[in-house]
């Protein structure tokens, strides 16, 4: 390689590694703006190192699973409230409109709306997320009969 | 160290292989596309919970998946045009640019059209989507930014700049659904783990993809063979071939 090409392959690479290393960083500095939305733990316990909680009144987004029997009609309007939850705490969300096809209890979904207070939501829209999992409904029937048993618990906490 | 690969850089050689590349990669790649989309709209089973819907599934991955690969053909194309300044890598940014743009815009579209009635919403600013976009005004910015000068030498590598730049942004796609809360969910075959799909959905989807990568390699062959006749119109050896042609 003669020595021209080889300072030109060596600024190429040397521009490559830093924009890689500087954008991996604003990205990385950035990563808690970059998210969506905010899972009931984090609205509830705060968020990053310096925990810091969502004031009510501000505009967010709270994403969880709707809590098996927690969704509430009301039956002269499109009123509709229900419970999303993580990995422990519960945040109930009030809404009013049409909900996604895929809404249903179990099902991960994302709101939108202000905070009424610390784990209330007013939300202005609702979205259904769904999973990456594919499958024919017939083999889904034959799955539900499986119970997921979860994992001993060693030592009596985990 | 590349002495095997030298003859390439030279257009008429390389025109000539890419002939014989595109007779083959071309019906091939319509071929497959045509089974794979048959096979997966008509007769796969619908999904468990997304019904019929999920078959925009078949369109949407291979298009986003290869809106990545052409992206880092290009990139490396680019490489060489910097580092080695072999014209003809120059001309293939400018082959592949185009072609991939319409991959991001057909993978951006279809998943539009798919969180519509899935998600409740066409649209919305989580990191999957947005970077993907980004990817799309990549796409057009080298290729504007080719024809942005009068002096072509210059246009092409400013280009070769940006398209190599923004390879940073395919990392980000691929990984924002594991490194924020996204809307989108997380990948299904692009993982090191068994693909989350069954079996008699995941081999239209495999072909599909299959398909759409030779349509490419096929779609680079043809613009890069004219890439190369125009520019080369005044060497003898062009019109020689224009006159067997006739």
């Amino acid at each position: 390689m003669n020595p021209r090409r080889k300072q030109r392959l060596f600024a190429v690479s040397a521009v490559l590694l830093l924009l890689g290393g500087a954008v991996g960083g604003i990205m990385y500095a950035m990563s808690e703006n970059v998210d969506l939305f905010y899972t009931p733990s984090q609205l509830v316990n705060g968020l990053g190192d310096e925990k810091t909680k969502p004031v009510v009144g501000q505009r967010l987004r709270i994403g969880g699973m709707v809590v098996k029997g927690s969704v509430k009609r009301d039956e002269h309007s499109l009123k509709v409230s229900f419970d999303l939850v993580d990995t422990g705490p519960v945040v109930t969300v009030h809404y009013e409109g049409i909900l996604p096809d895929l809404f249903r209890e179990g099902q991960g979904i994302v709101a939108q709306g202000t905070l009424q207070d610390a784990t209330t939501v007013n939300a202005t829209e609702v979205l259904a997320k769904h999973d990456e999992n594919y499958m024919p409904p017939d083999l889904k029937d034959a799955m539900k009969d499986i119970k997921h048993v979860a994992p001993a618990t060693q030592g009596g906490s985990n | 160290m590349f002495k095997w690969l030298d003859p390439y850089a030279k257009p008429q050689t390389l025109f000539n292989l890419l002939g014989r590349w595109q007779r083959v990669l071309m019906p091939l790649g319509w071929l497959l596309l045509a089974i794979g989309t048959v096979w997966g709209l008509g007769f796969t089973p619908p999904d468990y919970q997304q019904g019929d819907s999920y078959r925009i599934i078949h369109i949407h991955v291979p298009a986003a998946i290869w809106s990545m690969g052409a992206y880092s053909s290009m990139a490396i194309a680019a490489f060489i045009a910097l580092v080695w300044q072999i014209k003809v890598a120059q001309w293939a940014i400018g082959a592949m640019a185009p072609i991939g743009a319409v991959f991001t815009a057909i993978a951006l579209w279809t998943g539009a059209a798919w969180g519509e009635p899935m998600w409740g919403t066409w649209w919305v600013w989580d990191a999957r989507l947005t970077s993907e976009l980004i990817l799309l005004f990549l796409y057009l910015g080298v290729i504007a930014l080719q024809n942005a000068f009068s002096e072509q030498a210059t246009g092409d590598k400013a280009a070769a700049v940006l398209a190599l730049v923004g390879v940073v942004n395919l990392p980000i796609i691929h990984y924002s659904v594991e490194w924020w809360n996204t809307l989108h969910q997380g990948a299904t075959i692009t993982k090191f783990a068994k693909p989350s799909i069954d079996p008699s959905m995941l081999w239209p989807l495999l072909i599909c993809i299959v398909a759409l990568g030779v349509l490419f390699g096929a779609l680079v062959c043809q613009r890069l063979r004219t890439s190369i006749l125009r520019h080369e119109q005044h060497r003898p050896w062009v019109r020689q071939w224009a006159q067997e042609q006739a």
